[in-house]
């Protein structure tokens, strides 16, 4: 699952940074914004099938390539 | 009495605030009297017009009917595509009924309150996080009191149920309390002070300016109108988040130094700051979802700029019907498709976009496009 979640953020980025560093804030590197964060949410949905609507977390709850894993285990289980 | 406006309301708000403080620092819950307060306010405000009591009245009772009705469907037969944009739809009637009606033959008004456009997105939020799963219940008192809060019931900040129920949950320390209040009392000497100087200010710069035919004043209008704008409703924000406070609400920013932005797409992460991620979490984000999911249109970048566009030219219409407000929503939307369809495409923006020479140019023309923009928006060229 971790695997599928950064090979949809590497592509999404277009940087292998997101494997190599978790807590990289992707919002202040420029690396994920709102589009990029709408087609993560699709992805998610579509490889994984787990649902996270738009509004359902802050933008800031979801910064970082590890806390994007968090909250599809959280919401797996 | 108008809320945030004159010293009558102050005085009173200087009054009302004391015994919050002393509960406050009590760490006693300030939420029902709070709310007290806030029907105080409410009631003041709209005391002269018995009609637009009358109107709120029965928006609030309506928002809160189909809200319950919602919820009930939703449990009984789940997430159903129909009966959500049912629910959607009546939740928005109100407002479109407030807006489009005098349009029509016959001029009608109804549903004339202040606070109309601010409070809808409230009711239309609460349908679309049931519909997403995220609300299962909602308390009539919890309800009433995001619905009617008096610091934000005029022009926001644009407060959400989920977030301002945790506020209502919430114990705060005595510490925290006061760190809070001291925070508050700045920020609304702060707001103040954008308003009554730098507002006025730029408000007779305004006044000297716009029975011109000169371009030059013209452009000089723009920056004055622009700056007056900003002052003006940060300046209200500012207070409005400082009153929220001394009330244990601790409302969303509204305002991040918006003229600072080096591209659109910034400016309205920095500019009214509650509306437009209020647009892109429930406008924005599900429209490039829905087109994500069809593949239509096919290209990643085509798909943004028709969800740019589509976005900006609502909030547009939200602002007003008049032609300023529309031509204001789609100008924006169009600057942000082909800022988007720039930055992904143009290898000139790729090569230079961390060099200083290029950020300055970047802010030059920001604030340029963003000054027109207001200048649309005061209706001196539409």
């Amino acid at each position: 699952m971790e695997e599928k979640i950064l090979d949809i953020l590497e592509e999404l980025c277009g940087d292998e940074v997101v494997r190599e560093d978790l807590d990289i804030d992707l919002l202040e590197e420029g690396l994920l914004d709102s589009l990029d964060y709408s087609e993560l949410l699709v992805d998610i949905k579509s490889e994984l099938n787990v649902v996270i609507s738009p509004s359902e977390v802050t933008r800031e709850e979801m910064n970082t390539p590890r806390k994007i894993i968090d909250k599809v285990k959280s919401k797996l289980q | 009495m108008e809320l945030f406006t004159g010293y009558i309301f102050f005085s009173a708000l200087v009054l009302l605030s004391i015994p919050a403080i002393i509960l406050g620092i009590k760490e006693k819950n300030i939420k029902y009297y709070s709310f007290f307060v806030t029907l105080v306010f409410v009631i003041w405000a709209l005391i002269k017009s018995p009609q637009a009591i009358a109107y709120l009245i029965a928006f609030c009772i309506f928002e809160y009917l189909i809200i319950q009705a919602y919820l009930k469907i939703y449990k009984a037969k789940g997430r159903v595509a129909s009966t959500y944009y049912t629910f959607l739809f009546l939740s928005l009637l109100p407002l479109m009924l407030n807006k489009f009606l005098p349009m029509l033959p016959g001029h009608y008004k109804i549903f004339a309150f202040l606070g109309i456009s601010y409070m809808t997105f409230k009711g239309t939020q609460i349908v679309i996080e049931i519909y997403d799963g995220l609300i299962d219940n909602v308390k009539l008192f919890d309800f009433m009191y995001l619905f009617l809060f008096f610091p934000t019931i005029t022009s926001g900040p644009i407060d959400r149920s989920r977030r301002f129920e945790e506020d209502l949950k919430r114990k705060i320390s005595k510490e925290e309390y006061l760190e809070h209040l001291g925070d508050a009392i700045f920020r609304i000497l702060l707001g103040a002070l954008y308003k009554t100087v730098f507002a006025a200010i730029f408000y007779q710069a305004m006044l000297r300016l716009e029975r011109t035919s000169n371009m030059l004043e013209m452009i000089g209008y723009m920056y004055a109108y622009g700056f007056y704008l900003f002052f003006d409703f940060a300046g209200y924000s500012h207070m409005a988040i400082g009153t929220g406070q001394i009330f244990g609400i601790k409302l969303p920013e509204n305002f991040n130094k918006p003229f600072v932005s080096k591209d659109l797409k910034e400016f309205w992460d920095r500019w009214h700051i509650s509306l437009s991620h209020w647009f892109r979490d429930f406008i924005f984000t599900r429209i490039v979802m829905k087109m994500a999911e069809k593949k239509r249109p096919k290209k990643k970048l085509h798909r943004a700029s028709l969800a740019f566009l589509i976005n900006m030219s609502v909030m547009g219409i939200w602002h007003g019907t008049e032609l300023q407000y529309i031509v204001y929503g789609v100008y924006h939307g169009l600057l942000l498709a082909i800022t988007e369809i720039y930055e992904k495409k143009s290898k000139f923006h790729k090569k230079n976009k961390k060099k200083k020479w290029y950020h300055a140019i970047q802010w030059f023309v920001t604030f340029n496009l963003v000054m027109f923009g207001f200048l649309i928006f005061s209706g001196k060229v539409v």
